[in-house]
C-alpha cells in the first residue's frame, strides 16, 4: 500500500470494515461517520435452555453456550429480588421535541416557524411544571403517567456544538462521551465494571439487532429478536391444519437412515421440531395480566416480553429497545403522530403491565432520541436540529423537569433549540441514583457534568 | 444431477436433459454454447428499481442470485460458486463490491478452464489481494498471510508434508510487489505489481533454489506433486459427499495432470461417475435450495428481503465466514432449518391456493391423490418412501373431525400444507 502507515488510510480501513459489519447487527454506517461502539464483536446464535429464548450473544468469544447457561442460572439464583432494571429505549431518527412537547401561542415564535405544522392553541395536555408546553394529543399515554408523577421531562436535552449527523450523534449518545472514536457503549462500559463474565442476559436488546448502547469489551451481552416468536409462516394454511402440518414438520426428521447427508437433514429437522415445542408455551406471546392492553406491532411485543421475562426471573440488568421512524424530513403531520401515539400507548402499558406485577419499584425507562429537529418547518416536514425531548418514566422516578424548556427566541448558532441539560450529566445520574455505582469510571469527565435528581 | 450441478431444474429442464442421455446431459452442462442467456423477469430492489450491485447493501447477493435463478448455464454458476468457496474471500473484510464482483467475473469465466491460469489470476485478483494483505507483503517487511493460504487452502492442503514454514515464508518472499491507491473518490484502485516492491533475491521453495518470481512461486505450486491430489478430493468433494476410490482419484490425477491443469474434463468424468449418480445424498447449500425455488416456482429475484432470507437459512454470497470457506457439514442447525422453512414460505407466499379454488376443493380427494398431486406440483423431487408414508399420515390426519364446509377447505389447505411440507422436507434439502 502507498502511503502505507498514514492515519487517514487506518481510518478508512476500519471504516470499511465497519460498513462491511453494518449489516450484521449494527447500524449503517457512510464514509466518514464514526465506527459504531461494538463494531468487531463476535456474534453466536445458541438457544438458550435455561430460557427458551433464541439468543445471539455479542463478545466473550472465549465462552461458549454451556458456560452463558451456567452464568444464566447463577445470575438468576444470585440475583436479589429487587434488583433494578435500567431499559433505554431510543427513538432513531430525530424525534422532534416541537411536536411531542407542543409550545403555546406563549412562544410566538412556535407558529411562525411552523406555519403547518404547529398544534393549535387549546389541543394538548398543558405540563403542571410549564404550561406553556403541552404533550402532543398523541402522547396521551405519557401525559397520564406524567399525571401521576411518573415522568421527568427533559424538554431541551443534548450537548453543545451538536452534531447534526444521525449517525455521529447518536454514536454520541451511544458511547456516553462526544467521541467519534468510543468504541464501546456506556452501558456495556457499566456492565464491564458490574456485569458478570458468563451472563449474555445481563444486556440485553430486543430486536434484530445489537444496539450499541450494550456494547461491552469483557462480558457478553445478547440480542433477542422475538421471544415470543419461535413460529412458523406457512402461506395459505391456517387452523387445525396448520397445527398438524407443524407436527408433521418435525415427524419428517424421525425416521432413521443410513445416508450421512439425508441423516443430517433429518436430525436438524427433528430438532428444530422439538424446539418448538419447548417453545410453545411462548408461542401466544407472554401472558399478560388482565386489565393490560398493549397495542398492535413489534414494540408492544417486546415491551410485553420484557415484563413477562423480569417476572419470570431472568436475569436482566440493562435492556435496550430502538424504535425508528422519527427522521420526518417530509409528511410529518401524515406520519408522526400515528408513530408518537404508539410508543406513548405501548410505555404506558408497560408502566401497567409493571404495576399489575408488581414490579413496577425495580424499572426506570430512559427515552432518548439522537437530536431534535428545527423548529423551523421545511414544507412538509422538519430538518435535523440539536436539542430534543427526553422522558425518564417509572413508578421511582422523581417526576421532576431536569433543564428548563430555552424558548425559541433565542436559538444556536444553526437555528436550533438549545440545551438546558447535558445527556452525559443524565447518564451520570442514572448510574449513581438509579444503579448505584460511581459513574466516574463509565462516564469520561464524569465529573464535570452536573447530575439532575431524577430517582424519587 | 441437476441439483448438484447447478440449481435445480427450471420447468421442464430435467426432461430435456434426460431425452439427452448421460454423455450429451453432462457435455450440456459442462460445455454450453456462447454467453449465458438469462431468461425472464431482470432483478429488482424492494421498490421495482434495478439492482446496483457495485454500490447498494445486499445487491450484490441480489444480483448474484438472479444468475442463478435465470441463467441456461447452470454449472457456469454453481462452478463460480465453488470457486468462491475455493478462494474464500469475504467482502467483510475487502469492504468494496465492485472488487468483489470483479472477483466474481474472474470465477464466472475461469470455470472449466486452467487451474494453473486461476491460481495466478486469482493471485493478481484486487478483492484476494486486499482480502489477504497481499500489498503488505513487500520486500521490505513481508505478509506471509496468502502465501500460506495459497499452499494450505487453494492448492496443496495443510498436514500432508507438502511444504514447511521455511516454504510459507520463502513463497511469501517470491509473491511480493503488489500495491494499489486509495483515494476518497475512487476507494481503493489502480491495483498493480510494482517490480520495485518485489524482493528480487533468491529464495527456495521445495528445495528448488532461484530468484523467483510470483508467477513463477504460483506454478511451483501448481505443479507441486501433491497438488493434483489435493485438486481432485477438493473439486470431488463438491459434487460427491464421500471421497473417491483411490483408483478412481489417481485417474482423475493422471487426467488432470495431462489435460494441463485444466478443469472441464476431470470436472466431466466427475459428473458422469456412478458415486455421482447413485451415492449419499448432499446438503444442499442454502443459496442453492434458495435459487432452486426461485427457478422452478419462477420466481424473480424482486427485494433485498431475500439477502435475509438467504442470510437466515446460513449463506450469505460474498460473506463466506474465513478463509476456508463454508463448511458443508454445518449447514443444518435449529436455526437454519427454521431459515430454510422460511425460504419455502416466502417462495410460496404468491403461489398458494386460495380463495374460491380452496373453499370449492375437491372434497373427495383421498390422502394418498392429495401426496400425488403435491409431488407432481412439485415437480416430482426425489422423495424417500419414508417421507412419502409420513406426508401421507399428516393427509389423512388433517381431516380428522371435519365436517361441513371443512371437508372442501381443508383439503385445499392440505394441499398447500402438502406442498411446503415437501419443499421444507428432510429429502429435499438434500440431493
Amino acid at each position: 500500500m502507498a502511503n502505507c502507515g498514514c492515519n487517514d488510510y487506518s481510518r478508512t480501513r476500519l471504516l470499511r470494515r465497519a460498513a462491511a459489519e453494518a449489516g450484521q447487527g449494527l447500524p449503517a454506517i457512510e464514509p466518514g461517520m464514526p465506527m459504531p461502539a461494538g463494531t468487531g464483536l463476535t456474534r453466536r446464535s445458541f438457544v438458550s435452555r435455561a430460557t427458551g429464548l433464541a439468543l445471539s450473544v455479542y463478545g466473550a468469544a472465549s465462552l461458549g453456550p454451556k458456560a452463558f447457561e451456567h452464568g444464566i442460572a447463577a445470575a438468576a439464583a444470585q440475583a436479589p429480588a429487587n434488583d433494578r432494571i435500567l431499559v433505554s429505549i431510543f427513538l432513531s431518527g430525530g424525534a422532534d421535541s416541537l411536536t411531542m412537547l407542543a409550545p403555546t401561542s406563549a412562544h410566538p415564535q412556535y407558529a411562525a416557524a411552523r406555519p403547518t405544522l404547529a398544534l393549535a392553541d387549546g389541543q394538548g395536555t398543558p405540563l403542571t411544571e410549564d404550561p406553556s408546553l403541552r404533550w402532543h394529543p398523541s402522547l396521551g399515554g405519557l401525559a397520564e403517567l406524567y399525571g401521576e408523577g411518573k415522568v421527568s421531562v427533559l424538554p431541551a436535552i443534548g450537548y453543545d456544538d451538536a452534531n447534526q449527523s444521525h449517525f455521529t450523534s447518536r454514536h454520541y449518545w451511544e458511547v456516553g462521551e462526544v467521541n467519534p472514536f468510543g468504541r464501546w457503549g456506556w452501558l456495556g462500559r457499566y456492565l464491564d465494571q458490574h456485569g458478570a463474565a458468563d451472563n449474555p442476559l445481563q444486556g440485553l436488546a430486543l430486536g434484530w439487532d445489537l444496539q450499541p448502547v450494550l456494547a461491552a469489551q469483557n462480558v457478553p451481552v445478547a440480542t433477542v429478536a422475538e421471544p415470543d416468536n419461535f413460529d412458523f409462516w406457512t402461506p395459505g394454511v391456517w387452523g387445525p391444519v396448520q397445527d398438524k402440518m407443524l407436527d408433521a414438520f418435525g415427524d419428517l426428521g424421525d425416521p432413521a437412515t443410513g445416508d450421512v447427508g439425508l441423516a443430517q437433514a433429518r436430525n436438524a429437522v427433528a430438532a428444530t421440531g422439538k424446539l418448538r415445542d419447548q417453545l410453545a408455551p411462548y408461542q401466544d406471546g407472554f401472558t399478560t395480566p388482565a386489565g393490560v392492553t398493549y397495542p398492535a406491532g413489534s414494540f408492544a411485543r417486546r415491551l410485553r416480553a420484557l415484563a413477562a421475562m423480569l417476572e419470570g426471573g431472568l436475569p436482566l440488568k440493562v435492556v435496550a429497545i430502538e424504535s425508528g421512524g422519527y427522521d420526518t424530513h417530509s409528511n410529518q403531520a401524515a406520519s408522526l403522530p400515528g408513530d408518537l401515539q404508539e410508543v406513548g400507548d405501548c410505555l404506558r402499558a408497560f408502566q401497567r403491565d409493571l404495576e399489575a406485577r408488581t414490579l413496577q419499584d425495580r424499572v426506570l425507562v430512559h427515552v432518548w432520541s439522537e437530536f431534535g429537529r428545527r423548529p423551523d418547518e421545511n414544507g412538509s416536514g422538519t430538518d435535523h436540529g440539536a436539542a430534543g425531548a427526553g422522558f425518564v418514566i417509572g413508578s421511582q422516578v422523581r417526576g421532576e423537569m431536569v433543564g428548563a424548556f430555552p424558548g425559541l427566541a433565542t436559538l444556536d448558532e444553526d437555528d436550533n433549540l438549545r440545551n438546558t441539560a447535558d445527556f452525559r450529566g443524565v447518564y451520570c445520574s442514572l448510574l449513581e441514583q438509579w444503579l448505584g455505582v460511581d459513574a466516574a469510571p463509565i462516564i469520561p469527565n464524569a465529573s464535570s457534568f452536573a447530575r439532575p435528581a431524577l430517582v424519587a | 444431477m441437476l441439483w448438484r450441478a447447478g440449481f435445480g431444474p427450471s420447468p421442464g429442464h430435467a426432461q430435456a436433459l434426460a431425452a439427452l442421455g448421460l454423455h450429451g446431459a453432462v457435455a450440456s452442462l459442462t460445455r454450453p454454447a456462447g454467453a449465458a442467456t438469462l431468461t425472464g423477469t431482470a432483478p429488482t430492489d424492494e421498490d421495482g428499481n434495478a439492482l446496483v450491485p457495485e454500490d447498494a447493501y445486499g445487491h450484490d447477493h441480489l444480483w448474484w442470485l438472479d444468475r442463478m435463478v435465470r441463467t441456461n448455464q447452470p454449472l457456469v454458476e454453481r462452478m463460480t460458486l465453488v470457486w468462491h468457496d475455493w478462494f474464500s474471500t469475504s467482502n467483510d473484510g475487502v469492504g468494496q463490491q465492485a472488487l468483489m464482483l470483479q472477483q466474481n467475473e474472474l470465477f464466472r469465466r475461469s470455470a472449466f478452464g486452467s487451474f494453473d491460469q486461476l491460481a495466478h489470476d486469482v493471485t493478481a485478483d484486487p478483492a484476494m489481494i486486499v482480502w489477504l494483505n497481499l500489498d503488505q507483503n513487500s520486500r521490505y517487511s513481508p505478509n506471509e498471510n496468502y502465501a500460506r493460504e495459497l499452499m494450505e487452502l487453494f492448492t496443496l492442503g495443510a498436514d500432508r508434508g507438502a511444504y514447511t514454514e521455511q516454504d510459507v515464508r520463502q513463497l511469501a518472499r517470491a509473491l511480493t510487489g503488489f500495491d494499489f491507491d486509495w483515494s476518497d473518490e475512487l476507494g481503493m484502485h489502480n491495483f498493480r505489481y510494482v517490480p520495485a516492491r518485489h524482493d528480487n533475491g533468491s529464495k527456495t521453495i521445495f528445495g528448488q533454489t532461484g530468484a523467483f518470481t510470483w508467477e513463477q512461486g504460483v506454478g511451483m505450486c501448481v505443479r507441486h506433486p501433491l497438488h493434483p491430489s489435493f485438486f481432485v478430493n477438493k473439486l470431488w468433494s463438491y459434487f460427491i459427499p464421500t471421497p473417491p476410490a483411490a483408483s478412481d482419484r489417481q485417474a482423475l490425477e493422471s487426467l488432470y495432470v495431462s489435460g494441463g491443469y485444466v478443469v472441464r474434463p476431470v470436472l466431466e468424468a466427475i459428473l458422469l461417475h456412478p458415486d455421482f449418480h447413485a451415492g449419499a445424498r448432499m446438503v444442499k447449500p442454502p443459496v442453492v435450495l434458495l435459487a432452486g425455488l426461485l427457478r422452478q416456482l419462477q420466481r424473480s429475484v424482486d427485494g433485498e428481503y431475500w439477502v435475509w432470507y438467504s442470510d437466515n437459512a446460513g449463506q450469505r454470497l460474498f460473506y463466506p465466514p474465513d478463509v476456508s470457506g463454508w463448511d458443508d457439514s454445518r449447514w443444518l442447525d435449529t436455526n437454519t432449518v427454521h431459515g430454510r422453512f422460511d425460504v419455502v414460505s416466502q417462495a410460496l407466499s404468491d403461489r398458494y391456493l386460495d380463495g374460491a379454488v380452496v373453499d370449492e376443493y375437491d372434497e373427495t380427494e383421498t390422502p394418498e391423490a392429495a401426496v400425488a398431486a403435491a409431488r407432481a406440483w412439485a415437480g416430482d423431487p426425489n422423495l424417500t418412501p419414508e417421507t412419502v408414508g409420513l406426508l401421507t399420515s399428516f393427509a389423512a390426519d388433517a381431516l380428522a373431525g371435519a365436517g361441513g364446509w371443512q371437508l372442501s377447505t381443508y383439503r385445499g389447505l392440505r394441499q398447500n400444507a402438502l406442498r411446503h411440507l415437501i419443499l421444507a422436507s428432510p429429502d429435499f434439502q438434500t440431493s
